[in-house]
Formats: C-alpha cells, sequence, structure tokens
C-alpha cells in the first residue's frame, strides 16, 4: 500500500502545474525585495565572508525559501482538511499513513526546489553566479525535507486555519530572519550563536552558502539536516491518525 | 454484506452513537433514517475509517474497519454529505487521481472514466473544471468517483441535500441502477420520500439509537393506511386509520382544518419518537 504516495503526489502536482504561473509570481516578489533592498540597494558596498553582500545574501534567499516554500505544504493540507474537505479522499483509500506522509512531503519538496531554482535565476541580473554544486543541492533537498516534514505534522495536529497562521508567525518568520539567511551568526553575541545553531534552517543555510563560495562543506550542517529530517518525517507518519476524530 | 456489533461512540461531551446492532445484506439498499443529529453520519464515518470507535465493531464483506482498515477501504465507495472534489481540476483529473489512490492501472482508470462518465451522462464535461458544474452535476461526479473502483459498498451521505426535486429525481434513479448491478448500499438520508422511493429496508435512528428497523412498507403499516392532519389551536395533530373511508367518517364532524392523506414514513417515525425527521 505504501505505492499510494504516487497518487498523493500525482494530485499535488495538477494542482501545481495549474497554479504554476502565479505560485512562481508570488515566490519571486519577497525575494525579489530583499535582492534589490538588502542585497542592492543597501549592501552594494558591504563584504562579508570575502564576498559581496548580494553573493552572500543569495545562497541565505534560497535556503529559506527551501524552508517557507517546503512548510507551505501545511497551509495546502489544512485547505484541504478544513475547507475543501478533500483530506477525507485520502483518509479513505486504502493507502498507509506513510505513503500519504511521502507524498505530500515530496510535493512540499517540489515546491520549495522550484522556489528555490526561481531565486538563483533571479540572481543572474544581479550578476550573481555561484557554484550550484551536488553540494548545494543535496542541502537545500535535506532542508525541504525537514520543513514539508514540521508542515504535515504541524497539518494533522492544529485545529484551525488560525492555528496554522500562528505557527508561522511564531516559528517560520523568526527562523527566516535569524537562521544566518541575512547575515552571518558570528555578528552576533555567542549565547544568541548557541541558540540560533539549535536551528535547522541556520545548518541549511551554512551549508548552501559554503557549497556555493566553493569551499568544503561541514559534514556535521548535513548530518543534523539528515537526522532532524528523519525524526520529523516519523513525527509526520504519528501524527496522520491525530487528524481523525 | 455490512456488519455492525454494540457500536458507541462517544465524544468529549456527547454520545453520539448509544450501542447499534445491524446487518445489512449484500445487494441491500438500505436507508439510515433520522433527524439532524441523530447519528447518522457518525455510523457513516465510522464504517468508513474517518472516526474512530469508542466501543463495538463493525465490518464490511468481513473485514473489521479498525483492525482491517486497508483491506476495509478496498469494500467500499463514499459520496460524502459535502461536495469535496478538487476545484481546480477537471472531472476527468478528479477521478483519475481516485482511481491512483486505489492502485488502478493508468489505461484501466481511463477507460473506467469513460464508462462512467456516460454512465452519469456527464461525458461532454469530461475535461471541465469542476468549479464550473452545477451542484447536480458535482453530485453526480462525486457518485461517479465513488464507483471508480467498482466497489462492493457504497455509502451514501445525504446524496441529494441541497438539490432541486427535478435533479433529486436522477439521482434516485441514478442510485436504483447501481444498486440493480449487485452493489450494497447505505444511505442516509433525512428525505423522507427518498427513503420511501430507494430502501430496500430502513432504520430509524434517535438519538444515537435505532428505535425501528424494518421494510418501509411495514414500518408504515403499523400505525395505519390513512393519516388525518388537523389544526387544533394553532397545533397540528395526526390521526391514523386503517382505511380512508375511517378517515372520512371521523372527519365528517370536522369543519375544516383537516386534511386526508396516505401514511408515509414521516408518520411512523414520529409516533415512534415524538418528533420530526428534519
Amino acid at each position: 500500500m505504501m505505492r499510494g504516495w504516487m497518487a498523493v503526489y500525482f494530485r499535488e502536482m495538477l494542482i501545481l502545474r495549474r497554479r504554476l504561473s502565479r505560485l512562481m509570481i508570488a515566490w519571486a516578489v519577497s525575494p525579489l525585495l530583499y535582492l534589490v533592498a538588502f542585497g542592492y540597494a543597501m549592501g552594494k558596498n558591504v563584504v562579508i565572508q570575502e564576498h559581496s553582500y548580494l553573493e552572500f545574501l543569495i545562497p541565505g534567499l534560497v535556503a529559506m525559501a527551501s524552508m517557507t516554500q517546503a512548510f507551505a505544504i501545511g497551509s495546502e493540507i489544512n485547505i484541504a482538511r478544513f475547507y475543501w474537505h478533500i483530506f477525507e479522499e485520502f483518509q479513505t483509500a486504502p493507502i498507509s499513513n506513510a505513503a500519504y506522509v511521502l507524498g505530500e512531503v515530496l510535493a512540499g519538496m517540489t515546491r520549495a526546489l522550484l522556489a528555490s531554482g526561481l531565486i538563483l535565476i533571479l540572481g543572474i541580473p544581479f550578476g550573481v553566479l555561484l557554484s550550484y554544486n551536488l553540494f548545494f543541492w543535496l542541502a537545500l533537498v535535506l532542508n525541504s525535507l525537514v520543513f514539508a516534514s514540521l508542515a504535515v505534522a504541524v497539518a494533522m495536529l492544529i485545529q484551525s486555519h488560525a492555528d496554522q497562521a500562528l505557527l508561522n508567525s511564531l516559528i517560520i518568520t523568526p527562523m527566516a530572519f535569524l537562521g544566518g539567511t541575512f547575515f552571518p551568526l558570528d555578528h552576533l553575541p555567542w549565547w544568541a550563536q548557541k541558540i540560533l545553531y539549535l536551528l535547522p534552517l541556520t545548518h541549511a543555510a551554512q551549508a548552501v552558502r559554503a557549497s556555493a563560495f566553493g569551499a568544503q562543506p561541514n559534514v556535521v550542517d548535513y548530518l543534523i539536516l539528515a537526522t532532524i529530517a528523519g525524526l520529523a518525517f516519523l513525527l509526520a507518519i504519528l501524527t496522520v491518525n491525530r487528524a481523525r476524530d | 454484506m455490512i456488519e455492525i456489533v454494540d457500536l458507541v461512540k462517544e465524544y468529549k461531551t456527547t454520545k453520539a452513537l448509544r450501542g447499534i446492532d445491524l446487518v445489512v445484506n449484500s445487494g441491500e439498499l438500505f436507508a439510515y433514517l433520522g433527524p439532524n443529529g441523530a447519528g447518522k453520519t457518525t455510523t457513516i464515518r465510522i464504517l468508513t475509517g474517518l472516526t474512530r470507535i469508542t466501543v463495538g465493531r463493525a465490518r464490511l464483506n468481513g473485514h473489521d474497519v479498525a483492525k482491517e482498515s486497508l483491506a476495509a477501504k478496498q469494500q467500499y465507495g463514499l459520496v460524502p454529505q459535502h461536495i469535496n472534489l478538487d476545484s481546480d481540476l477537471t472531472v476527468f483529473e478528479n477521478l483519475l487521481v481516485h482511481g491512483c489512490l486505489h492502485h488502478m492501472p493508468r489505461r484501466s482508470a481511463k477507460q473506467r472514466i469513460d464508462h462512467l462518465l456516460s454512465y452519469i451522462d456527464l461525458s461532454e464535461k469530461r475535461d471541465t473544471l469542476v468549479k464550473h458544474l452545477s451542484g447536480g452535476m458535482k453530485r453526480r461526479v462525486l457518485i461517479a468517483r465513488a464507483l471508480m473502483h467498482a466497489p462492493k459498498i457504497l455509502f451514501l451521505d445525504e446524496p441529494s441535500v441541497g438539490l432541486d426535486a427535478n435533479i433529486r429525481r436522477r439521482i434516485w434513479a441514478l442510485i436504483k441502477k447501481i444498486q440493480q448491478e449487485g452493489v450494497t448500499i447505505f444511505l442516509t438520508t433525512h428525505y423522507i420520500e427518498e427513503a420511501e422511493f430507494l430502501a430496500d429496508r430502513v432504520a430509524f435512528l434517535d438519538q444515537g439509537r435505532i428505535v425501528a428497523l424494518d421494510t418501509p412498507q411495514n414500518l408504515m403499516a403499523g400505525i395505519g393506511s390513512w393519516a388525518m392532519d388537523q389544526l387544533v389551536a394553532d397545533n397540528m395533530h395526526t390521526l391514523y386509520f386503517h382505511s380512508q373511508e375511517d378517515a372520512k367518517h371521523y372527519a365528517a364532524g370536522l369543519k375544516n382544518g383537516f386534511a386526508i392523506r396516505r401514511v408515509n414514513l414521516e408518520d411512523a417515525f414520529l409516533s415512534l419518537t415524538g418528533k420530526k425527521v428534519i
């Protein structure tokens, strides 16, 4: 019954295909504003870690986009569950919880990787071309796996749309700004650094940035992301039954 | 076959089902009739695995819905009360996704879709987005979706709610046609005429209990064949008679404010529970 994941993923891709042009515009707006305002206008003469601020910013934005778009699958599930009741179609299908979670997580990861790729394209007119190698994409895959899995778990546990919005405001937005996206963490006091190293996005931003700069990536970042991803995926599977009343 | 034994469902503050025992035979069209909040939808949600059982057990064609949930889910198709189609997908895509969820090979799913769209008379809407269909068409697509994987049991939860009389009749004809093909149908409704027209047997449900279970004819015969509604001080009183002559004889002494009519299932429900099916 594990093969049911393909049906779940197929449905999400049909919807994604139909909405892709609108979604791409939505995915492009915020990064473009960050690039223009912070990267180009404010950070024109700023150099961080021997790179222009734009070069520093783009890997951070890519890591952030992979997080926010992977987590956004939770909102889609939320709407399907509470508003359209389409979630019942999955609950009544002869597929396992793991198959359902895998299909939704892969859909979230697909959105995340498309949104990340879009930012790399947006960087080209600003003259930013970095090293988009295997380690770069591996970090993005792991980061999107972490947040898509967490999104599915959260979507199963919450009881309303309002809960979803609250979680976005309390968890995702602070992480987006503090997880090494816009500035190096060594600019912060040691205790703040300790706290921020607990966030998966911090490790994703470090891994993405290091590989984009052609440096040797830190294996620890990948191991931490892989461990959190595994735990989050397991949590998502365990929470599916909680959505039944 | 559907078997329900001593089924109880408790929520934090309410008892939705208080010990249901029921067997629905293969090929039977069974109606579950009761007012809002009686426990109709809760029963369907338990049988389809959407809601957990508190006490008791339920089996679909021998498969326990709690212990063998995946096997039980292969037995049935569900037409829910609310329209839960993907409105951004076409009719074809909605049915195809359902086929994939039920592990149908792509080619046979496509053949089945063409067959079902012709069956529900919506072939020309195959590539139309669901959001552009009328309410009646969406209901028919829901039925087609439930039949995609050729289930042996079909659950219909208020299948004609909100539809006008013409479209409702069309849905009824479709349901009859499905039963003639050997599908066991479990129907919840609060439309009296729907249960009367369609069902082989009817269960009256009130406050989480089955208060009567029989053929529509037997349930109605239990109270008489004719009814007289009489308006007394702004309240409607109904009296039952075994023949039209008896009713007319009783009414002979009345001036106006009465009507004589045939007994229906609503009367049987009213006489058993003291309330109307609303």
